[in-house]
């Protein structure tokens, strides 16, 4: 960290407790709750959003000062959208399974309103090299709670991190399961992306009480 | 008969809410009041109604593997999929913008309760993701993709009035100030999204309702009927289906 000025290591830093993109900014929420039912779906989607984040920052800001103001949601939606097609031939061409899991997801995160929105907010106004760092330090944020939710459901809701079986085989009864311990199969279901994220923005706000809305 | 059990299925079963969340940056940022929710679902629905078809047309004369056979036989091995993303969010900009124009021009009353959204919408994941959904789910005709299109938007708009109203009542409960404003709208959302889990037996009839509980009581029952009939069910949930048939064995 020694060659990032303080200013810049707090584009970094911010967005992974106090700015986060998620539970702050309220942004990316659609990806964040789909496809976290698993913590590797999770990751990969956390490296995509970083790849596209980072490259059309610094795209769009060295852009910034020749794009014609009215078509410029257009010229942001084709840079990320190219940018998109990319990471899709990536993933599809080196982890195919994965691919499948995330469908259409990927494609989602054209509209991923984290992006357009650093876009709009920062990409616009400020240098390349600082672009770049606060995509790497928002898609970190994103990247922390996407992880965080897709590591509780994934080991509560099947019993595993990553594919491996943590707790025990379920089937032959070892580990926990020899306690009568089951899997919480609903976890792994849609809703309880939600209320996990619910859980964490209680103890994020809890903990900085400068975040609190009045209702 | 297709297009009103796709018509129900894209509304309560497929809601693009509860299901599949998309769309959830604006149906929580706007969700505040009643007035603005309505206002941005209409709003909705209607590109939803226009861009869906449009798309659909686009993919089948143009994007999909094969596609380009009416131009001459020499194209038939030209699959241009990959630009999906592209041309889908380009049609999309277009339409929304067009739509504003025709709005302003036509119906300022319409343009001053609904215009400030139209920008909005064309970056909402919920119109991109009605596309790909109709893309990746290959419907089949022009009239299904209209269809599939209002359904969704229709599904949107019913989530967004439903949070909208409940989140005017709350304010006068008393939530932990740590939960309040988004907090809480999570877990109520997380609360709809089970109740809308309900409608998951709508069009498979009576027989199957067994088959659509979850993971619990589906491991108690026994039997070789129930296990095809679980098998059959669409089930996004596959952990599941595996634990069920290792303990049936």
């Amino acid at each position: 960290m020694g060659l990032l000025s303080k200013k810049d290591a707090k584009l970094i830093t911010d967005p992974l407790a106090d700015n986060n993109p998620i539970t702050i900014q309220v942004l990316g929420i659609c990806s964040a709750l789909a496809i976290t039912a698993e913590l590797k779906a999770s990751i990969v989607m956390a490296i995509a959003v970083m790849f596209v984040l980072a490259m059309g920052n610094v795209v769009i800001s060295l852009m910034r000062n020749i794009i014609p103001p009215k078509i410029r949601i257009i010229v942001q939606l084709v840079v990320v959208a190219a940018l998109v097609i990319i990471v899709d031939l990536v993933l599809k061409a080196y982890a195919y399974e994965l691919s499948k899991t995330l469908s259409v997801f990927v494609g989602l995160i054209i509209t991923n309103c984290i992006i357009m929105g650093r876009f709009e907010a920062f990409a616009l106004a400020n240098g390349p090299w600082q672009s770049f760092l606060d995509g790497i330090g928002n898609a970190a944020g994103y990247g922390l709670i996407l992880i965080i939710v897709g590591f509780f459901r994934e080991l509560l809701g099947s019993g595993t991190l990553l594919g491996f079986k943590v707790l025990g085989d379920p089937i032959e009864k070892t580990g926990v399961y020899a306690y009568g311990y089951e899997n919480n199969g609903f976890m792994l279901l849609a809703p309880m992306a939600l209320i996990v994220l619910g859980i964490i923005i209680w103890v994020q706000r809890s903990r900085n009480t400068a975040l609190i809305e009045e209702h | 008969m297709e297009h009103l059990e796709l018509f129900f299925k894209s509304i309560f079963i497929d809601n693009m809410v509860f299901a599949t969340f998309l769309g959830m940056c604006s149906f929580l940022a706007v969700s505040k009041k009643v007035s603005t929710a309505v206002g941005l679902g209409a709003a909705v629905i209607f590109v939803l109604a226009i861009t869906v078809p449009l798309n659909w047309l686009l993919d089948q004369y143009i994007l999909q593997p094969g596609a380009l056979t009416w131009l001459g036989p020499e194209y038939a091995d030209y699959d241009l999929s990959f630009l999906s993303f592209i041309l889908f969010i380009a049609t999309i900009a277009t339409m929304v913008q067009l739509v504003e124009i025709v709005v302003e021009k036509f119906s300022p009353a319409l343009y001053n309760s609904l215009g400030i959204f139209l920008p909005l919408i064309a970056v909402n994941c919920a119109i991109l993701g009605g596309s790909l959904f109709m893309q990746s789910r290959e419907i089949p005709s022009l009239g299904l993709a209209v269809t599939y299109g209002v359904g969704s938007g229709i599904g949107w708009f019913l989530a967004i009035l439903a949070i909208a109203a409940i989140r005017e009542k709350i304010r006068y409960s008393n939530v932990p100030p740590p939960l309040r404003g988004l907090g809480i709208t999570f877990i109520t959302t997380g609360l709809m999204a089970i109740g809308f889990m309900s409608f998951g037996g709508m069009l498979t009839g009576g027989d199957e309702e067994a088959a659509a509980k979850p993971k619990k009581q589906v491991i108690q029952m026994n039997g070789d009927e129930n296990k095809k009939k679980i098998e059959l069910k669409e089930n996004s949930v596959t952990e599941e289906k595996e634990n069920t048939t290792a303990l049936n064995e």
